[in-house]
Parts: C-alpha cells; structure tokens; sequence
C-alpha cells in the first residue's frame, strides 16, 4: 500500500470509490510518508495530523453512507496563504506565526464540501515574495529532485509536496508565476486561473490585483477536478467573476487537432537555458505533429512585463501589509515603549528583508511626486500588455511559451541578487499582468535530470482550452510515471 | 439589481482559537469582547498643545479690514442598518468590539463587499443638493498608521467622488446666499481609542473598533462661507436637508455629524485666499461658531503684528475655547491614495439615478415655499416651520382645512417648539396631536375660548394629552359671553373704582387696560376680552 502516495487525486477517489483503500489508509500513509521524508524537503510548515485524521475518518463515514462527492477523503495540502478555520496560517512570515484564523478561505471552503481532508499548510515565500521559497521566515522547501536547488517560488511548499508525493494534491496561488514557476522546477502540473474566476477570500493578500488561487497537481486531469471545485462566483469578494463555469474534464482527452498554437517570439530570449528551449521546442514539434497549426506570433510589450510588475505589485503590497501592525493580531514587539516604536519595532522584527524591500519600493512608487512616474505608468503598460494579448487571441486558440527561462537553480544562489531573482519570473508575469489563465505541464527533464515546464496561455476563461493541449503535451512526453527518488 | 440593503451574506464573528489575538476572550457559554489594549498611552505620544496660546485682544479699536474664507468639510454617518463593507451593526453604544468582524478588523485575507445603500443615499444627497451624480466612480485606499485604523488604510475616494458641484441655500443676516458645495464622497469610519483611569490599565490607551467601517458621507463645501454665523447656518440647513433625506440621525454627541473648518483670512478686496489652518475636533455647532471666532481673531492679531499665518491643522480646545496647532504641512502625511483594487470600479446607470430621484422628499426650500403661498404665511415663519420635516409635517396636519394658518403658525412656532425642547420628544410623539391643536384653535375662532384661556388649554392637553373641549368643559374654562353677566361685574368694578374711573374720564384712556384686567380677574378669565371692551368703553361713555 505505499504507492498510494503517488497516486493522483482521481486515481485515489476511483479506488476509494470500489472500496480498495479508505481516506483513513490514504491519510496514515501521507502522514508516514511527511513524518519520514519530510523535515529533508520542507514542504509544510503545519502538518494537522488530529484535524487530518478526524477528517478521514469522517469522510470514510460520508462514503459509507452513500455520499460521493468529488474530493470524498482525498487528502490534500494548501499553501499557507489560504485561511484556514482554526488552523494556523503563516504566510511564511514571523508576523503572523500564532495567526489562527477564525474562517476558512472560499477555496479551502469548496475543497471542504467536496470532502477533502486538508494534511496541513505548505511552505512558501514569506508574503508570496519570491521566486525560490528561500525567503519563508521557516526555512526553505527543497526541490525533491535535487535537495540542492531550490524548489522554485512563491509556491515552493505546494510544488515539493505533490512532487514528492507527500499529499494527492495542493492549492497554491500565482501573483507573477507563484504556481507556474515551482511546477516547472519540481515537475508538476499548475495553473493558474483567469483572475476572478477563483475567490480571493481568504487568501492573505500580496497584491490584490494580480493574486490568484489554483491548483498544483499530479496530472492535468487532477488540475481540472481541483479548478471545476474552487471556481464559481462569491459575494464575498467583488472581484470574482459571475461567468458560468467552464467543463474542464469532458474535452480533455479532445486532442489539438485543428487548433491554432501561438509561439511568441520575445519567450525565447537571449540567455535562456538552451536545454529549455530545446525541450520546449520539442513540446512544440509534437503539438504540430498531433494536428494543430503553429505560429509564430509576437507579444511587443513583453519587455516591459518585469518593470510593470515590479511597480504594481510593491505598490499594491505596501498597502496590503500595512494591517500587520501589532496592533490586533499576529506579532508584536512587547518590549517597545510608545506608538511609532512599537510599530517600527513590530515590522522591523517581524517582516523579513525582501518583504521590506518590496514595501519600501512600493511605498516609494505611491509617493506624491512619484505615483505619476511610477504608478501610473505600470498601469499604462499593464494596459498595453493585456492588449498584446487580446490581439493575438484573435488568431490563436492557445500560446505556447516556456514557464521559466531556466531549471532550478541551487540554494542560496541569487539570494544576494534580487534583480536575478526577479528575472526567473520574466515568462510568467504578463499572464497576470493580463489576468489571462495559464497552466504549466512537464516537457522533459534537463541532461542533470531538472524537470522542465511547458507553459500554455489561454484567452480569458479558456482554462479549458489551456488545459487540453496541455493533456496532449502530457499525453505524449509525461513524466507522471517518473518519481524524484527522496526515499532514501 | 435593486437598491437594496446588502443582506444576505455570511455571517462571520471573531473567534478565539487559542491564538494570541488581541481582540476578543472567549468565555464558556459565548463570546465576550473586550477592549484591544495598547502597552502604552498614545495621548502622552501626541504631539498637541505644543501651539502658542493666543491671548484676547481688544479688537474693537482696530480697523477690521480682514475678511474671512472658511470651508467646511462635513463628516456625515449614514443611519445604514450595516457596515459599508461588511455586515457589522451600526448601533451606538454597543460593548466595545462588539460590532466587529473578520472584515471590519482588517485580518488576512478578508475583502470588502459595498453596502449599496451607502451608495444610494450617497446618490441621494447629492440630488438633494443639486450636484452631479458620477456616472463612473471608484474607491481609493488612504495609507496611514493608526490604532483605530486596523487596515493600515482607510477605504475613501480620491479623484472621482460619487457627487461633484451643487450647493445649499442658506438664509443668513436677513439675506439669502449661496454656498457652493466641491464634492461630496463616501468612504469608511475609523474606531476609537480609549485612554482614562478606570480602564483596566490606566497607563494604557485601548482601541475599540466599533465605529470601524461605518459609513460616511464627506461633505466638501467651496471656500464660500463668510462668516461663523454664515457656517452655523450652512450646517444647520445640511443637517436639515440631511434629515428630510432620513439618511443620516445627524447627532452630534454620537459623532454621527462632525465638521473640520478651513480658515483663512484676507485683506477686503483681495482676491488671492490667505494661508489656511484647518481646525479639526469641532463637535457641535456652538463649538464651531466659537472655534472660527477664534481663529479670525488669532490669525487677525497675527497679521497685525506683522506675523504671518502658517499652514498646519490645529485643534480646537472647548475648555479653554482656544485653537491649538497639531501638526504643521511640513508634517502632513502623504496619505499615497491610490485605486482599491479589491472593489470594482461602479458605472452608475442614468435609471438607477432617475429610481433614486423618485424617492426624494419635498426638500426644506420647496417645502418653505409652498407653505408661504398655500398658507399665505410670512417667510419667517415658513423657514422656522419647514427647519425640520418634523416640524413641517406638524404644522401642515394641523393647518389643513383650518381658518387660520397663520395663528396655527404662531402656536407650532411658540408653544409647540417649546415643549419639544424641554421634553426632547419628537412632535409627532407630544401628548398634543396636531388635530387637538387644530381643534383648539378653532375653538378660538369661534369665540368659544380666548387667547389667554387656550394657553392654558395647551398646557393641559401637553400634560394629560386629552382633547380640548373636554379640558374646557371639566374647567369650567367656557368663554363667558353673556352681555348680562358681564355688565354685572363691570358694574362692580367701576363702582369699587371711583377714582380711576374719574381720571379715565379726564382723558387717561390708558386705564381702560387696568379696568379690563380687573374684570378679567374678576371672571378668572374666562370673560370674552372683546366684550369687556366693549360695555366698558359705553359704560364709560
Ligand atoms: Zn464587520
């Protein structure tokens, strides 16, 4: 019964279904499996072993009784940016290290009725700023393929677990690549919504206007159960869209033949990893061989995603993270003397460097004197971006890019260098820039056995166009058979 | 969409799970609240009262050839039965932290969903007002730190307020004038904070968070306002048009209607605005007519001595009536307003103006208009009359169909407003229903009582509340207007008053008062004062 680690969410329910294992089995063998491989890889910050085994047993009770829901008894990790009732969510930072929150985000909500059993809150960057996971106040998860490299960012905890089969699957969320980025580095599959079609409720803010919620999983089909249950429109949050649902399973297995496949030119960049391109390109080559049309297609605005990004985010962070003030919740520097200090004290001590970093520069682009300089031009070249978007959508169904110019990097190798940090995010950012929906898949692995991700962008609410040709990739050169070896 | 309430979300409360949130103690059987407290006191933090203190000065002897420009900024709490963004109760005087919620305390993740009744009474408002209703509107984030601020930003707008332009009529110095109004935009309230020995820790402030996201109205008026008497009645007609619209209680000891001034002064003539200090902290309207007093004469004296008034917001202080500085421009904030990218951008549909504008009042300028020529009452009096709808409406119930509006107008104006000011009761809840003093009136009219007796009447009816002519009836306070009775007791008086009746008759017409008054106390009033004059002056004949 080990093996039932590595098995995706739909194989485990089927299972479950026929009566071969139950949630409780599937439970006690994650929580193994955490207990053995866990403190080498990172992946959580809070395993909830009580809550998980209540949950199991209580599933395996529904399921007993008749009950099937989509996710009955599959056990499953969530980012530790997404509230969860009564159970502590860190954000990856010291300031909100005792932070129990007293509701459950909209997504974890759906997970919840659909009978998932929540295993714990996964590692990330603190505050989602960052690109390798190194900068959680918990210590960095590892890339189970090599414990050397990190496992990419911000959803790093996300990418390790289902990667290393600590967990069927994982909720992770994507500001500039967050889901995409750790997929392509631990050899996942991840996608990212079009914003608004996930609710942001619940999910601790880094910048509201980029943040989505989405799956990271196993298989692509995985990826579709996962989204078809956290989508949907909630009152609770007035950006989330009221477009009906798309069907994300029912095509899945439709192919591309007949599609139009849009390669732009400005995602293959001087100083990318060739071994990248090469896998990516090979990706390509087997779309055209299953039927569809490729075309080489031109996003102009692309160069100007990273500096957009880098204003908006900040900016709209700075803003975000000013509740985190000793004031009601989370930590407080006890030992200050008056108002201004204990804020100081409260934020200095409590926000880690790069947190810092991005609040200063945020604040400094919202500056009066600045904000027109800054602010105000970021969002007329998010504008422009989304716009290069819109104009290519009218000709291709789908664009094919890769997710990261580069497989993982080693531990502590850019942490000096932010600007390198922030250029491992240059293919993902525009998506959410655009609020478009994208999904990474694995292509291959480099010759130093590193996976690589293929990224495919869809038009608005088109996850399910994204994620059939994303099946097709997967179809074709899927590493879902080949596992990291962490065992040992 | 119809404008409604939002009301049907769920319900979140703040719970304790063993985590060391500041906000709440649980206790076995539910849920206490208590006061967030702060390990410090953040008056003794303050920067106040470091202001030089301005001594009176005997100003009569100078030449005021100053004017003033003041604008008033008007904080206005919409009476929603909810939270603007969340569904939070609204009431008053709630155990601290009690009307609180995930939302409202600004914890991780939580978004803000508007209440669309602020919306619509913002719309409102500003119809009432003659302003321009936004047809595209946003919200913008305020940045500042401040325990009463759990979000670490207030929730307001910045560029594209919901109303711009429009302006209020205000009667003032036997003149009509009009004050133009700049914009007029909702966000947000902040909570309290609590300092005081007999908190738990005196040495402590604590935050009560409350009033946190109750809505307001910002009320912008243009630099039009002249004087402090021309301010008192700019706030007097907006609490009066804010209370027809029933979109605001307009209480100031509950802080539902709060008033911050810009004042400048400058040379007559001038058309370039002096330096302005703003006042903040004004709480009644009393209080705002002194603290602009004040600030004239402060700013006066200083450019007199050849000093010269500097920007800054200063407070005013009751106890001592004076203004003191708070923090000067160089020390202002750069509050980095920028789009709330958690709430959409609103187009605002013509026909949902149009909806709102069919809900609107006759508004106090109409209402005093109409009185004046259905009533055929002086302007005076319908100003008074329409100065509240409560009023108004009292007035109209007991002046329809009756002969005489005007003495209608008299008794609203006199004694009705009286009793409404000592009982504090709303005239639709007096003992005095608008039909009995209609009634009563009448009964003057028809002779069946005097003038003098219907005080008394009155006063009966705002005691025991029973009708009119029962209380005449059970006094025994009918009219007395049999010419035989009343020439008997005139005949008695004049013989027990022989010698005034000699000086009368030498020409002292003035003493007919004293005879009247003499037959009057002889009949305890009751006597009609029109026949007494009468058979007196042909007896005296
Ligand atoms: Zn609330």
């Amino acid at each position: 019964m080990n093996d039932i680690c590595s098995w995706t969410i739909h194989e485990l329910v089927a299972a479950m279904e026929k009566g071969q294992v139950t949630s409780k089995e599937a439970v006690e063998a994650y929580l193994g499996r955490i207990a053995k491989v866990g403190p080498k890889l990172n992946a959580y910050i809070t395993v909830d072993e009580e809550g998980a085994r209540k949950a199991a047993v209580e599933a395996d009770k529904r399921r007993a009784a008749g009950e099937a829901t989509p996710l009955l008894g599959a056990p499953l990790a969530i980012k530790d940016l997404l509230a969860t009732e009564g159970l502590r969510t860190t954000c990856g930072s010291k300031i909100l290290d005792n932070f129990v929150p007293p509701y459950d985000s909209f997504a974890v909500a759906r997970l919840k009725q659909a009978g998932a059993v929540i295993l714990g809150k996964t590692n990330m960057d603190e505050f989602a700023m960052g690109s390798s996971n190194e900068t959680s106040h918990y210590g960095p998860a590892r890339n189970p393929w090599n414990t050397s490299k990190i496992p990419g960012g911000s959803s790093g905890g996300s990418a390790v677990a289902v990667a290393a089969d600590l967990c069927a699957g994982a909720l992770g969320s994507d500001t500039g690549g967050s889901i995409r980025q750790p997929a392509s580095l631990c050899g996942i599959v991840g996608l990212k919504p079009t914003y608004g079609r996930v609710s942001r409720f619940g999910l601790v803010a880094f910048a509201s206007s980029l943040d989505q919620i989405g799956p990271m999983t196993k298989d692509i089909r995985d990826a579709a159960i996962l989204t078809s249950v956290i989508s949907g429109h909630d009152p609770m949050d007035s950006t989330c869209s009221s477009e009906p649902l798309g069907d994300y399973l029912s095509g899945l297995e439709d192919g591309v033949e007949g599609m139009v496949v849009g390669v732009p030119d400005e995602y293959f960049i001087e100083g990318m990893d060739p071994e990248v391109e090469q896998k990516v390109r090979e990706a390509i080559n087997i779309l055209e061989q299953k039927g569809a049309t490729v075309r080489r297609i031109s996003l102009p605005h692309t160069k100007y995603a990273v500096p957009t990004y880098y204003v908006i985010a900040p900016a709209e962070a700075s803003s975000n993270l000013a509740r985190y003030d000793g004031v009601k919740y989370g930590y407080r520097d006890m030992e200050a003397e008056g108002l201004s200090s204990m804020y100081c004290s409260t934020r200095n001590k409590g926000f880690g460097s790069e947190v810092k970093r991005r609040i200063m520069l945020g604040t400094y682009a919202l500056s009066a004197g600045y904000y027109d300089a800054y602010y105000l031009k970021a969002l007329k070249a998010r504008t422009l971006i989304k716009r290069d978007f819109q104009e290519a959508f009218k000709d291709v169904s789908v664009i094919v890019a890769p997710t990261a110019p580069a497989a993982a990097f080693g531990l502590g190798e850019r942490v000096d260098d932010p600007l390198k940090m922030y250029l491992s995010d240059i293919f993902t950012i525009s998506a959410n820039l655009a609020g478009i929906p994208g999904v990474s898949v694995p292509c291959g692995f480099t010759t130093g056995g590193e996976p690589v991700g293929l990224q495919i962008l869809g038009s608005y609410f088109q996850e399910a166009s994204t994620l059939r040709v994303a099946r097709a990739v997967e179809r074709e050169i899927g590493i879902t058979t080949v596992k990291p070896r962490v065992d040992n | 969409m119809t404008p409604s309430e939002y009301g049907s979300r769920r319900m979140l409360s703040p719970r304790v799970n063993g985590h060391k949130v500041l906000l709440g103690v649980g206790k076995p059987g539910g849920i206490s609240y208590i006061l967030i407290q702060l390990k410090f006191d953040i008056q003794s933090d303050r920067r106040i009262a470091q202001g030089r203190s301005c001594a009176w000065s005997d100003y009569s002897r100078k030449k005021m050839d100053y004017e003033a420009v003041i604008g008033l900024e008007t904080h206005v709490q919409l009476s929603t039965k909810t939270k603007i963004f969340c569904s939070c109760s609204t009431t008053f005087g709630a155990e601290p932290n009690a009307n609180t919620c995930p939302v409202c305390l600004g914890m991780p993740g939580v978004l803000p969903v508007l209440n669309l009744e602020v919306l619509n009474r913002a719309i409102k408002v500003g119809l009432a007002v003659g302003g321009k209703i936004a047809e595209w509107t946003k919200f913008d984030r305020k940045n500042y730190f401040y325990p009463d601020l759990p979000k670490g930003y207030q929730i307001s707008q910045y560029d594209l307020p919901i109303v711009s332009g429009g302006g209020l009529d205000i009667f003032a110095d036997n003149a009509h004038k009009t004050i133009g109004l700049t914009r007029i935009h909702m966000e947000e309230d902040a909570g309290k904070l609590v300092h005081g020995e007999n908190m738990g820790d005196p040495s402590s402030s604590y935050v009560d968070l409350n009033r946190t996201g109750v809505p307001l109205l910002e009320i912008v008026s243009e630099p039009d306002i002249r004087s402090s008497e021309e301010a008192r009645r700019y706030m007097d007609k907006l609490k009066t048009i804010l209370q027809y619209l029933e979109v605001s209680d307009c209480n100031m000891e509950e802080g539902s209607l709060r008033c911050d001034a810009n004042i400048s002064i400058r040379p007559v003539g001038q058309k370039e605005f002096g330096t302005r200090a703003e006042i903040k902290n004004v709480n009644s309207f009393r209080f705002l007519q002194r603290a602009i007093d004040f600030e004239i004469r402060r700013q006066t004296e200083l450019l007199n001595e050849g000093g010269t008034v500097v920007q800054e917001t200063r407070l005013y202080d009751e106890k001592n009536d004076r203004t003191v500085s708070m923090r000067s421009k160089e020390e202002a904030h750069d509050y980095r307003y920028f789009p709330d990218p958690d709430l959409a951008p609103m187009v605002i549909g013509k026909d949902w103006v149009e909806r709102i504008r069919a809900t609107l009042p006759e508004l106090p300028d109409e209402k005093a208009k109409r009185f004046m020529a259905e009533y055929e009452l002086p302007e005076y009096d319908a100003l008074v009359l329409c100065s509240t709808r409560a009023t108004a409406d009292y007035f109209e119930q007991a002046a329809r169909g009756a002969k005489s509006p005007k003495i209608i107008s008299n008794w609203v104006m006199g004694e009705v407003l009286r009793v409404v000011k000592e009982t504090g009761a709303a005239p639709a809840d007096l003992p005095v229903t608008p039909a009995m003093l209609s009634k009563m009136v009448g009964m003057i009219d028809s002779g069946a009582i005097s003038g003098k007796i219907a005080k008394t009447v009155f006063e009966e009816m705002a005691q025991s509340g029973l009708d009119p002519e029962k209380i005449v009836e059970q006094k025994g306070l009918t009219q007395i207007t049999d010419t035989s009775s009343i020439e008997g007791e005139v005949d008695k008086i004049l013989a027990a008053n022989p010698s005034q009746v000699a000086d009368y008759k030498a020409g002292k017409d003035k003493l007919i008062g004293f005879f009247v008054g003499q037959v009057m106390r002889a009949t305890r009033g009751k006597a009609s004062p029109d026949m007494v004059n009468q058979i007196l002056k042909e007896k005296l004949k």
